[in-house]
């Protein structure tokens, strides 16, 4: 963004710094409620505090929290219902002749009066009626701004006086605050779900709209990808088709190259390191491998396309055998290597959970180490590696930057790995970064992926933990 | 019997062996990774630049001879530069040779100069030696990446132009120099003047919005789901949630990001604090996770000391169990930091892939972080973007490292204390 570009948007960038001004005004003014409140309980106490319910600050974390609390709710509820707000008060005074275009026209008309209004000129010639709205749009939002400022500073020193006023010495302080730390732990908690709410009611709401583009069918079922549509009518090419079933493809083999990859180098590892390792071999080797799970997978996504794919390439054309520079096998292999950690340490937690009595036990029959290891240790350890490999399954199939940066785009239907496939997260990287239009069955297609992507995902964690609750043997 | 026993003892050495070469070939790919990122990256941390004897002409720069800044700062300097490099090869006259001539000088030598003579305008008029950038491709062959033997149509170096090169460096006036461009810029289209100083600066904003935002909240959900919440279906619900969490592809958090915190809420695009809001989502799990395990490991003797001296379970809680928790719960943030800062796919939704030249200087401004430089970067055809998508990858490495160094001794240090 150039200079020029940013002075521009300064409107939108104003309303958010003056509302972080607001919220450290309020941080400011409860920092003072809490010494007025302490001091103010010392006081009503004559200096001997034992004639107080509570401690001092107590009295002052109370004051502190009315005085900061219902100021900032109101100041968080503006933040988030003000654009709703002022659109409909916006749209209700414009002609009705834009009142009753489609949603999806009327939602273009109120970008362009919102970049209107944020000082970003759309086109030379505007209507004098989005002028007009524009500049309501602009008022109402100052407006607001002081109207905001004004509420939630009174409130914060109405309520904080009140407070402070109250303090008596029998006044339950600490239990009062107690309580209100206790709720806003809980509300801490629940972040979590609001998280999941967030994803599910994201990609669902995005994939509704995009299945009355395209019927469920053709988008589970159809064999062939390729969501490139014309925006005009005259373009040429591009007709849209949506059928990933070659994504999926795709996906499952790439996939099915990393678990090959790290399911036995993993698990073996993780044999070794448990139960044949010398404890100081263990020591530099674990970490080691911790190593491998901790770089960032756009570094493996880089190692894939500069020194894998190459190197597969190569080898393959000596052979005689086409390998496509951009390989299901490169981006499969290198995305195998990452997960190796990940299973290894999974294993390895499992495998140490198996008492050594059942080791000894079998070591007393005449068993030899790998005997035992292969007929009691990996069968008592089973479920937890079983789950382990759904996990790591999961993590291989949602995994980004390998394949964006070393499997391709093209969508082939073929098991051949030495052919370019693409996957599911690759396809929603490239509808979704460069230009968008947020209507285009193109965009939203995206979302649809990511909803499977989500759904497969979460099957896949809530079956590995099944297998762990279910199967798990308990010793002791 | 004995022929049995030795099959089995044999079946046992191999499997053995098995176990080992899983392990070798791990740490094999692991220094194979290292030694190839390196091998590509060490070498740009030098730049080759150019010694010109720059006469600063005020007729060309300055004709009223105002020494305004407004009009300095659009003065003509690269037709100073030109006229420097004219100087030292006055046999070159011919339109197209001197062309190919001006080629070798960066694009970036006439900011360094205008620069350098808004800082100094008593300069003007006098002839300055200063060293300017030399252009990528004449940094490719100092460095040996552009080989010299091949045939001329396939290298982007003409045999005049390496002729002139060689003239340069006998007379010492082409050297490899410690990059500092790299470090300071921002990116760029021409790769001796790209740097990761933008990204770098995007990276810390971003994860200074994640850590503000995800240490206080997950410190306060660990507190509650260990030590105050009720057993029921809520919490049961809430434990689900957070195991889910952590188990979400990436690139679905995302698309959360797009849809709620860009479309909804109407914040930014490409700017950090989206990308913390993101990343904080992404982080709460592990600190909550890493925040009850430490949270259940403070001995519960210390919990019921507090209560006997008549302590409240909240007193209790956060004067005594807390702080003897918070070696963990920093260790386990530090993790979280660290995979946030090597973190890419959910930022590539939100649109921190964009060309950003300048450095970022608020939590507003659009910017981008250094994992999405170094995927950039590795999109680039030129062949000077290679060894910096490398030596990018090596600074990003070094602090993972370090952050994850801090978080073993750290965990070293506290766990002799209980």
């Amino acid at each position: 963004m150039t200079g020029t570009e940013r002075d521009k948007l300064c409107p939108l960038l104003f309303i958010m710094q003056i509302t972080l001004i607001i919220f450290s005004i309020l941080l400011a003014l409860s920092v003072a409620a809490y010494f007025f409140g302490c001091r103010r309980a010392v006081a009503i106490a004559q200096g001997n505090i034992r004639n107080l319910h509570s401690l001092p600050e107590h009295y002052g974390f109370y004051a502190a929290i009315w005085c900061g609390l219902p100021a900032l709710l109101v100041l968080g509820l503006w933040t988030v219902f003000e654009t709703p707000i002022m659109t409909h008060l916006v749209v209700s005074e414009l002609p009705r002749t834009f009142q009753e275009l489609e949603p999806g026209r009327l939602n273009l008309v109120i970008n362009d009066i919102k970049n209107m209004a944020n000082g970003i000129i759309v086109s030379e010639e505007t209507d004098p009626n989005l002028l007009a709205a524009a500049d309501r749009y602009r008022s109402l939002q100052s407006m607001g701004q002081a109207a905001l400022a004004v509420v939630v500073l009174t409130l914060a020193l109405g309520c904080g006086s009140v407070a402070l006023y109250l303090i008596r010495a029998k006044q339950r302080a600490r239990n009062r605050v107690e309580t209100i730390v206790k709720g806003l732990l809980f509300v801490c908690s629940c972040i979590a779900i609001l998280a999941t709410i967030g994803i599910v009611l994201s990609v669902v709401f995005e994939s509704i709209r995009f299945f009355k583009l395209v019927p469920v069918s053709d988008f589970l079922f159809g064999l062939k990808w390729s969501p490139q549509t014309a925006i005009r009518v005259d373009q040429v090419g591009g007709s849209g088709a949506f059928g990933a079933v070659p994504l999926f493809v795709g996906t499952l083999l790439i996939s099915l190259i990393a678990m090959v990859v790290s399911v036995p180098v993993g698990l073996m590892s993780a044999i070794y390191l448990s139960e044949y390792a010398s404890r100081s071999f263990r020591a530099v080797a674990k970490p080691l491998l911790e190593i491998l799970a901790g770089i960032p997978t756009v570094v493996y996504g880089f190692f894939a396309a500069i020194m894998v794919a190459p190197f597969i390439r190569d080898t393959g054309s000596r052979f005689g055998f086409d390998v496509a520079s951009e390989s299901a096998l490169a981006a499969g292999l290198v995305m195998g290597i990452m997960i190796i950690p990940f299973v290894s340490s999974l294993s390895d937690d499992v495998i140490n959970a198996v008492p050594q009595s059942l080791r000894d036990g079998s070591y007393a029959l005449g068993a030899t180490q790998s005997e035992t290891i292969q007929r009691v240790v990996i069968p008592a350890a089973l479920p937890g590696i079983v789950s382990g490999i759904l996990l790591a399954v999961s993590r291989a199939v949602g995994e980004t930057m390998i394949v964006v940066m070393a499997a391709g785009l093209s969508a082939n239907l073929t098991l051949n790995p030495f052919e370019t496939v693409t996957t599911v997260t690759v396809q929603i990287v490239t509808l979704l970064t460069g230009d968008q239009e947020f209507d285009s069955a193109k965009t939203l297609a995206a979302f649809a992926l990511g909803l499977l992507l989500f759904t497969v995902t979460l099957i896949l964690n809530v079956i590995a933990l099944y297998i762990v609750r279910k199967y798990r043997e308990e010793y002791e | 019997m004995n022929k049995q026993l030795k099959k089995r003892y044999a079946a046992d050495l191999r499997f053995r062996i098995y176990g080992m070469s899983a392990v070798a070939m791990s740490l094999l790919f692991l220094l194979l990774l290292f030694v190839s990122i390196i091998g590509k990256g060490y070498t740009a941390f030098q730049q080759t630049a150019l010694l010109l004897d720059v006469y600063i002409d005020s007729e060309t720069i300055d004709p009223e001879g105002t020494r305004d800044r407004a009009v300095l700062s659009s003065a003509d300097f690269g037709a100073v530069i030109k006229q420097a490099m004219q100087k030292i090869f006055p046999e070159v006259s011919d339109r197209r040779d001197k062309r190919a001539l001006y080629r070798l000088v960066s694009s970036g030598a006439e900011f360094k100069l205008r620069d350098q003579v808004l800082a100094h305008p008593e300069q003007i008029g006098k002839t300055l030696p200063i060293w300017v950038p030399a252009d990528g491709d004449v940094d490719m062959l100092m460095k040996g990446s552009i080989a010299r033997d091949a045939s001329e149509t396939d290298r982007p170096l003409k045999d005049k132009q390496i002729a002139w090169i060689d003239h340069l460096i006998s007379e010492g006036r082409l050297k490899k120099q410690w990059n500092t461009t790299f470090f300071s810029a921002g990116d760029s289209r021409d790769p001796e003047l790209a740097g990761i100083g933008g990204a770098l600066a995007g990276s810390l904003l971003t994860l200074f919005v994640t850590l503000l935002l995800s240490f206080p909240i997950g410190v306060a959900a660990a507190v509650y789901l260990e030590r105050f919440a009720p057993r029921n279906r809520w919490t049961d619900l809430i434990e689900v949630n957070i195991n889910n969490l952590a188990a979400v592809p990436s690139i679905v958090f995302g698309l959360l990001g797009l849809a709620v915190f860009i479309n909804l809420f109407g914040l930014p695009r490409s700017a950090p604090i989206v990308g913390g809001l993101v990343l904080s989502l992404m982080t709460l799990p592990t600190i909550i996770i890493a925040g009850r395990a430490s949270l259940k490991s403070v001995p519960p003797s210390i919990y019921e000391a507090a209560l006997a001296i008549g302590a409240s379970q909240m007193q209790a809680v956060m004067h005594h169990v807390l702080p003897m928790a918070m070696p963990g719960i920093m260790t386990g943030t530090i993790i979280g930091m660290a995979r946030a800062l090597g973190e890419t796919a959910p930022l590539l939704m939100i649109g921190m892939v964009a060309f950003i030249v300048d450095i970022p200087g608020g939590i507003f401004d659009s910017s981008t972080v250094l994992p999405v430089q170094i995927f950039l970067w590795a999109d680039s055809p030129e062949r000077g973007f290679m060894e910096r998508t490398a030596a990018a990858i090596m600074v990003l490495l070094l602090f993972l490292i370090v952050m994850n160094a801090t978080a073993v001794i750290l965990r070293k240090r506290f766990e002799g204390h209980r």
